[in-house]
């Protein structure tokens, strides 16, 4: 593979634990300028006006309407954001595309129809197609007239993608490849006009094919029941002899890992991002029926406990969409470098791989915010959240899947740490010289910094740096006592994903609240939000730390470490509770999560 | 043919109003802005008209500080050609905007304007209605249908009255005023937004139009209304009504 061009620091993949990021490069929500809010509000308009009063037909996949809003949807734009200009698509942004695709998952099931549509759907074809094959497919896709679905699960391999059994071979003449095989759990697959489908060559090498739903063999099976996003269809492909064209074949004989993961990356992204937009229409949910709801005399919002509760949605969301930006941003611009990976016919955009890591970050974290979420609005619904009168029920069941697809948590937890030392491995990330490092450091009696700060968002910061510090020593502990047996260490190696995590949402909202700092007047909302955040997840933090180190050491060097633990994680608990009551108050006043962060 | 749409920038009709606790107004920050609803039908209807009759001009034009642009853009985004801002941050009421939309009208020699019966931020509902007596042409108020006859030298208006639909004919040059029911506007859909960075939006400062306008009425208090009152359930028919015959006395 020809030699990568370096990066500047902040758009390496996985850098961040290694290094400071400056406040000034990170792209935050309100950066967004009034025509890319105003996209959103378009597609805010068409949920409330459009989707949103259709939701009983849609749920129970009456008549055609999710084929028509469908439609509908691309005919405003909504469904070819990402896809070149060339092909009929409008070449948005990631940090533009963002903020519509908030708005589409508002209705879990519509929002997997049009995310499965454009992201794994289409994806696959943009990035590693050829040009006839995006002469003859994508403008289809962009405008909404076709519908795409991404065909790579199967009953038997499902986190083990690459044990797929689905076979392609050559047939006699040459001209098409004939598949046969199940592909299972396919999302758009009652209404998708062209599959990505993944087959063995020969019963071999992986590789993608272009199938369209009409070739001889194609066909699917009854829509699954499942427990949510009904709005959704879900079924089996079927492939007996499926006639494909060669020309039909995706980026090369065996290249299908390739496609398959770095088209993942962008799904995981997609996704992290689309539960933010479901959680915050939860939260408003919530907020609103705290306010009207009386027990006691009193709404329900007046409440400690209840209080508690929206501030916390608010915290999560806030320090989730904060990371959900960050990374657009960072993609769009490794996108715009032009650079490509060879590895692939046609070669695919270096964007799309370069913040693995981060993609399986926001998949993890925000698909558990957004669990979190719907399940503390249902509470806060009472009896009512139990029934089909609120949407409360319905968020709960539609966020579920969110866990699952798209690689479990549990593979993304695994990949964390795995990717980090792959890259550290190949050169890319100067991991091993930074642990090394600090773990020297940390070794050395030198007395820490202190972190007592003047002011509490320094404090902040100087906690996310020794959070950073911690998590290499960890990694450097458990390698040197596993090496490359770590992969099976799995709960350590989930541990340190944790870690991961929570620094890298923390040190997003805290960046976001520096940024806005430095160019609005009054950022206490922020400020509070990031505080709030960062305060708990000292405190998760502490027992990942704790419970990876008591698996790898033990005695005095463990007693050791874990004062180390202590002293890097010192923190004086702020008071949440009256943070979080004027977080909820100001949020009860303000109606909704985005308008309580509007300057005061 | 040219159709001038003014559009006014008002807190979203879905957006939560709150006063400033000194009563002077309203609370903006934090509050999303919109294009007046009436002016988003009145737009919508002079689009329909050029789908209808073919190529038009029509310009949108709006008055205030540069925040109006956002709705300017809106107008583009939905199909307009031009936008034009007034730039002024003095406070206004209907006359002053009347005047100084006659002179824009001077300006621009419109076949006719489309606007909104009334913004949905002060409801006063005289704006169409002076501008058309300040320019001294006809005006069709509260429209709810409209279609241009006789060689498009007219306009045949069924107009939403208290009575019933009136239907007229006005002679172009006119004002008309876009009720509700005129037309559900269409969304403002994402090539459309792109295409608006390209059309072109003029600034005018309000000195450089050559008027003085000057409100001559004054807010003196805002204050909002008494919330609502928990309802109450009854068990029967005759308890409701003996309820509005006695407590509420309505019947
Ligand atoms: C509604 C829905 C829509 C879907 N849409 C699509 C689609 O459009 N296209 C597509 O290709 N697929 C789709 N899928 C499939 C989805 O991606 C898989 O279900 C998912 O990858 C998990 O695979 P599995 O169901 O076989 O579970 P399994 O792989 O059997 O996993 C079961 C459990 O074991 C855990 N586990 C598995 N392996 C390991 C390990 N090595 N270490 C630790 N724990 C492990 C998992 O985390 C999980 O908790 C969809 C699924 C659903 C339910």
């Amino acid at each position: 593979m020809p030699e990568l061009q370096p990066l500047p620091a902040h758009l390496i993949g996985g850098n961040f634990l290694l290094t400071e990021t400056d406040p000034g490069r990170v792209f935050t929500p309100e950066d967004l300028t009034a025509e890319q809010r105003l996209m959103a509000q378009t597609a805010e308009k068409f949920m409330e006006k459009e989707v949103l009063p259709h939701l009983e037909a849609l749920e129970h996949q009456e008549g055609d309407w999710s084929r028509r809003l469908f439609r509908q949807a691309g005919g405003l734009g909504l469904l070819g954001m990402g896809v070149p200009a060339d092909y009929d698509g409008l070449e948005l942004d990631r940090a533009t595309i963002v903020g519509v695709e908030e708005q589409l998952t508002r209705l879990g099931g519509f929002g997997v129809t049009c995310g499965a549509h454009s992201g794994i759907g289409s994806q696959p074809l943009q990035y590693f197609g050829t040009e006839a094959q995006k002469k003859k497919y994508l403008a289809k896709l962009a405008s909404g007239q076709w519908m795409g679905a991404y065909a790579l699960s199967e009953a038997g391999s499902g986190s083990d993608a690459l044990g797929l059994r689905t076979k392609a071979e050559l047939s006699a003449d040459g001209k098409h490849y004939i598949l046969n095989g199940t592909k299972m759990w396919i999302s758009n697959a009652a209404w998708a006009d062209l599959f990505t489908v993944f087959a063995r060559v020969d019963g071999q090498q992986v590789t993608a094919f272009l199938v369209e739903r009409t070739f001889p063999g194609v066909s699917t099976g009854k829509e699954e029941h499942k427990l949510g996003i009904k709005s959704s269809s879900t079924r089996r492909v079927i492939l007996e002899d499926a006639k494909v064209p060669v020309e039909n074949l995706l980026g090369g004989v065996g290249k299908g890992a390739y496609i398959a993961f770095n088209i993942l990356n962008s799904g995981r992204f997609k996704l992290g991002a689309g539960a933010m937009g479901a959680a915050k229409e939860a939260l408003r949910g919530a907020t609103q029926y705290a306010l009207e709801r009386h027990q006691f005399g009193r709404p329900l919002a007046g409440f400690g406990l209840i209080q508690q509760k929206l501030a916390e949605m608010a915290v999560r969301i806030f320090a989730g969409e904060s990371a959900v930006y960050r990374t657009a941003a960072m993609m769009d611009a490794v996108f715009a470098t032009g650079e490509t990976l060879a590895a692939t016919e046609p070669p695919f955009p270096r964007g799309l791989e370069e913040f693995a890591l981060e993609c399986s970050i926001i998949k993890v974290a925000c698909s558990e915010i957004l669990d979190d979420v719907a399940d503390e609005s249902l509470q806060i619904h009472g009896g009512y959240g139990y029934t089909e009168e609120f949407s409360a029920a319905r968020t709960v069941r539609d966020s579920r899947i969110n866990r699952i697809f798209e690689g479990t948590n549990e593979i993304n937890r695994l990949f964390i740490p795995g990717l980090l030392l792959r890259r550290a491995q190949r050169g890319r990330l100067p991991l091993i010289g930074a642990i090394t490092k600090v773990t020297q450091d940390l070794l050395s009696p030198a007395p820490l910094e202190d972190q007592s700060g003047e002011d509490l968002l320094s404090a902040a910061r100087g906690l996310l740096g020794n959070a950073k510090k911690l998590t290499l020593f960890i990694a450097g502990v458990a390698h040197q006592k596993f090496g490359d047996k770590m992969i099976e260490e799995q709960e350590v190696g989930a541990a340190l994903s944790d870690l991961i995590i929570d620094v890298y949402l923390g040190e997003s909202a805290w960046l976001r609240t520096a940024k806005a700092r430095s160019t609005r007047r009054e950022t206490s909302v922020l400020a509070d939000l990031t505080l709030q955040f960062i305060n708990d997840a000292v405190g998760r933090m502490e027992g990942h730390a704790r419970r990876a180190l008591a698996a790898l050491s033990q005695g005095d060097e463990l007693r050791a470490q874990l004062g180390m633990v202590r002293r890097l994680l010192r923190w004086t608990p702020l008071n949440t509770v009256a943070r979080g009551r004027s977080i909820a108050r100001r949020l009860c006043e303000r109606g909704s999560y985005p308008a309580l962060l509007a300057a005061p | 043919m040219k159709i001038l749409v003014p559009l006014k920038r008002v807190p979203d009709p879905d957006t939560k109003i709150r006063l400033k606790p000194d009563g002077t107004g309203v609370e903006t920050d934090g509050v999303k802005f919109s294009v007046n609803p009436f002016d988003a039908i009145a737009l919508e209807e002079a689009l329909r008209l050029e789908e209808k009759l073919g190529e038009m001009d029509i310009v949108v034009v709006s008055i205030g500080g540069e925040a109006s642009i956002e709705q300017l853009r809106v107008g583009l985004a939905m199909g307009a050609q031009r936008a034009l801002l007034i730039k002024t941050g003095a406070a206004l009421d209907s006359l002053a905007v009347a005047k100084i939309l006659a002179a824009v009208y001077q300006r621009e020699q419109p076949d006719f304007v489309l606007m909104g019966k009334q913004a949905i931020d002060d409801d006063a509902n005289q704006t169409g209605q002076m501008l058309a007596a300040l320019l001294g042409i006809g005006q069709a108020t509260f429209v709810s249908r409209l279609e241009l006859v006789e060689q498009r030298t007219r306009a045949r208006c069924a107009r939403e009255t208290d009575a019933g639909l009136e239907s007229i004919t006005v002679k172009l040059p006119a004002i008309i005023t876009a009720d509700l029911r005129l037309n559900e506007p269409r969304y403002v859909s994402l090539p459309g937004i792109m295409k608006a960075k390209k059309k072109p939006l003029e600034e005018l400062e309000l000195e450089a139009l050559g008027v003085a306008a000057v409100a001559r009425t004054t807010v003196l208090h805002y204050e909002a209304p008494p919330s609502r009152q928990a309802g109450v359930r009854v068990p029967t028919v005759e308890a409701l009504v003996d309820k509005l015959k006695n407590e509420a006395k309505v019947i």
